[in-house]
């Protein structure tokens, strides 16, 4: 009899419609729904911090020049992705990224953990022309990020537009969103303080690409690609084997 | 919007959007002192939008297949972007996806759809304007998306990269062109819905549902480019890839299925082998896919729940699938010497065996097990390519190579011999594309997980980039292959519709106006 209602159905292409938006919406309501009523779906890492307005910039630049395309930054439940590039990730840990940036290809290596195993200067060498540092590479140099400027005046947008969308930033944080962005990259200046006030002590402020004249979009990038990992350490806790947050200072 | 946003790209975009504007309004206004078109035009099927779609088509793709190759050059040759921003990988790789899916695709889709529609329907297209304005407004989109590519404008959701303000103006294209579908259906003199119909109403209905649900953003303001989408972290990646996968399977399968039911029968001048197995791949992949696209998050941060009902809706997808791919090769029973000499067949017949193959490879990469090799490798790319060359492509070059002389009323192709030609090359190209990643992916997933008698990774990450270098150059050389044979195409069709003499042998169906003489279907 099925066969006979469908005769039916193919003469109202009304009728269709509705039957083409109810058989397609079951998947993603039964699948995505639920994501944001499950407690469990996502972590609690109290000690979580916020991204700094210099690396909320350098992560702008990071999507603007498609590094998502070739990096992950999710490390899986695996074996050998664990001992490659450390505790797998867990979702609180992407609970501020609009949008993540899980990636789907590894053309390059991940990328989740990668804050603080290398210097500043490592990365600028590495950005600059990677062949440099990794003769082996096929990244290609972005040269150009330490001779733009960063665009420091619209930070405040950037934040409030998170804010909204419920990321906690405070009205303080957004009213100082170029002030501090200016001063993580000029260490002894004096917007740096209200920086390490705002962000937490260990807030890394350095002038990053070696110049602290003016704040480039190589500062911001590298800023980010500095705390990739190190939001909270709530990764770390709780494993199987307690395992060591990387620390740039060793 | 160009003065809104002077200080941003966004200005750019806006200055683009005047001139694109501006040049239509000049073709519309010199049109106005041309004479009263007469009025049996309206009892005459509309195909004037169709060949500017067909022609768009074959633009985009030479267009995104050449950033392809370029692309794929760049990962053997890295200098080859001469360290300039615009052309660096990772802003032409979008260029290339949009390129070839949205412009390539999408033209192919909705140029195809009005053919179909009208055909099936004996029905002229219900409006006049609205054909022209989805098409030229759905390029627009196109264009503003890759020049926003090249200037660093992107959300970096992969195939939804597109800023804010172009999301919204597609949504206003697709309202239009689903009215539009829909009062041409309702038009129609056969009593049923043809089986391509149902394909392309699913295409444009779900299309509209995940591009808006997946592009949910706020704009930091409305004079700046840069917004932020409303879904975080694990929730967006879920609905990121709900959208990805399912822009696979609404954009890439069902708009493709719609040509393979139309044209395929037409170029056989056989039946669709099987009515009953139409209507239960057709249910099958609308339900199914849906569920489909968490299979991208497999050992990720996504619950495993949500990972598991992924992996298990892709494993019965291939049911649905394969109904589709065996009812199309069915039905070349009895037209196979066709398919020995016709190479415009032997394209959809190729692109059904590659359907076929590529939803096998899906349903067997979307298990665990399975994905934890192949994922993040060169796999996932050769195996997007097998559909994206082998599938989408063929059925598209063999869809257009019957539509082309139906619409400019000739006896046939202007040369079969480069029908021929392109045919060859683009199996050559695909083949040696997909081989070359197939060894790619499995070395570079097998070298990621080798231990040494040490229990010790045996390789770092650089001496599994080292090993891909002989692939990533077979596979520009692959990729060259096709783009040399839609260089071919374009060019022929180019030659069909300007050198050839008009046909004197009315081969298409008539608009009916009385439905009692309408033949069933």
């Amino acid at each position: 009899m099925r066969e006979l209602f469908h005769r039916k159905l193919e003469r109202s292409a009304l009728g269709f419609v509705f039957a083409i938006i109810a058989a397609a919406s079951v998947g993603g309501i039964v699948e995505i729904a639920p994501l944001f009523t499950i407690d469990e779906t996502v972590e609690e890492a109290p000690d979580m911090r916020l991204y700094t307005p210099l690396e909320l910039a350098g992560r702008n630049i990071y999507i603007r020049e498609g590094c998502y395309a070739c990096h992950s930054q999710m490390i899986r439940t695996l074996r050998d992705d664990v001992e490659r590039y450390g505790p797998y990730s867990l979702a609180v840990e992407s609970k501020y990224d609009r949008p993540m940036l899980w990636g789907s290809k590894r053309t390059g290596p991940d990328l989740a953990r990668v804050g603080g195993k290398y210097s500043d200067f490592w990365h600028v060498a590495h950005l600059t022309n990677p062949r440099d540092v990794v003769p082996q590479s096929n990244m290609p140099g972005y040269p150009w990020l330490a001779r733009n400027a960063l665009d420091v005046d619209d930070l405040g947008l950037h934040l409030q537009a998170q804010q909204t969308l419920g990321v906690p930033y405070s009205d303080e944080m957004v009213a100082n969103a170029a002030r501090d962005a200016m001063g993580q990259a000029s260490p002894d200046s004096a917007f740096a303080d209200g920086v390490s006030e705002r962000y937490g002590d260990a807030t890394q402020i350095s002038s990053f690409d070696g110049v602290t004249t003016q704040v480039t979009e190589m500062d911001a990038l590298v800023s980010y690609l500095q705390i990739l990992g190190r939001l909270t350490d709530a990764a770390y806790r709780g494993t199987v084997a307690e395992e060591q947050v990387p620390n740039p200072n060793n | 919007m160009a003065a809104a946003g002077r200080a941003d790209p966004l200005g750019v975009h806006g200055l683009l959007v005047l001139l694109y504007s501006g040049v239509l309004l000049a073709v519309v206004l010199s049109s106005l002192f041309e004479r009263e078109p007469h009025p049996e035009r309206l009892s005459r099927y509309y195909d004037d939008p169709i060949k500017v779609g067909v022609a768009l088509t074959m633009i985009w793709a030479v267009f995104g297949m050449f950033i392809g190759v370029w692309a794929a050059a760049q990962l053997a040759w890295p200098s080859l972007n001469f360290d300039t921003a615009w052309a660096s990988f990772g802003r032409i790789r979008p260029a290339h996806t949009t390129g070839v899916i949205f412009g390539f695709g999408g033209n192919a889709l909705i140029a195809t759809s009005f053919h179909v529609v009208q055909r099936t329907s004996r029905a002229r297209l219900a409006d006049q304007f609205s054909p022209w304005f989805v098409i030229f407004g759905y390029n627009l989109f196109c264009l503003l998306a890759v020049t926003g590519y090249f200037m660093g404008l992107t959300q970096s959701k992969e195939y939804a990269e597109p800023e804010w303000y172009a999301d919204l103006w597609l949504v206003v294209v697709w309202v239009t062109y689903f009215v539009l579908y829909i009062r041409t259906l309702a038009r129609r003199k056969e009593p049923h819905i043809y089986v391509a119909n149902w394909y392309y109403m699913a295409f444009i209905l779900v299309v509209a549902i995940l591009h808006i649900v997946n592009n949910i953003a706020l704009p930091i303001s409305l004079a700046h480019a840069k917004s932020y989408t409303v879904w975080p972290g694990v929730q967006d990646a879920m609905v990121q890839w709900w959208y990805g996968h399912n822009a696979v399977a609404f954009f890439l399968t069902a708009g493709f299925l719609a040509m393979l039911y139309y044209y395929l029968p037409k170029r056989a001048e056989r039946p669709i082998f099987s009515y009953r197995l139409s209507i239960l791949s057709f249910w099958g992949i609308t339900f199914f896919y849906m569920w489909a696209g968490s299979h991208h998050l497999h050992y990720t941060a996504l619950p495993h729940w949500v990972q598991n009902l992924g992996m298990t809706f892709s494993v019965m997808l291939l049911v649905p699938s394969w109904a589709s791919a065996g009812n199309a090769l069915l039905t070349l029973n009895g037209a196979w010497h066709k398919v020995r000499d016709d190479a415009t067949l032997r394209f959809m017949f190729v692109a059904a065996i590659f359907y076929g193959i590529s939803t096998f490879e899906g349903s067997f990469l979307a298990i665990r097990p399975v994905n934890s090799l192949s994922h993040y490798t060169d796999w996932t790319v050769g195996h997007v390519h097998a559909g994206a060359l082998g599938w989408v492509a063929m059925i598209t070059f063999g869809a257009l190579y019957t539509l082309v002389p139906t619409l400019w009323r000739r006896e046939r192709m202007y040369s079969n011999v480069l029908v021929e030609v392109h045919f060859w090359l683009a199996l050559a190209g695909t083949l040696i594309y997909i081989f070359a990643m197939w060894n790619s992916g499995v070395i570079q997933g097998l070298m990621w997980r080798t231990y040494t008698a040490q229990d010790t990774l045996a390789y770092s990450f650089v001496d599994s980039l080292v090993a891909m270098y002989p692939y990533y150059i077979a596979r520009t050389l692959g990729g060259l292959l096709f783009l040399i044979g839609a260089i071919v195409g374009s060019y022929n069709i180019w030659m069909t519709a300007r050198a050839l003499p008009l046909s004197r042998s009315e081969q298409d169906l008539p608009v009916v106006d009385d439905p009692a003489t309408a033949p069933a279907e």
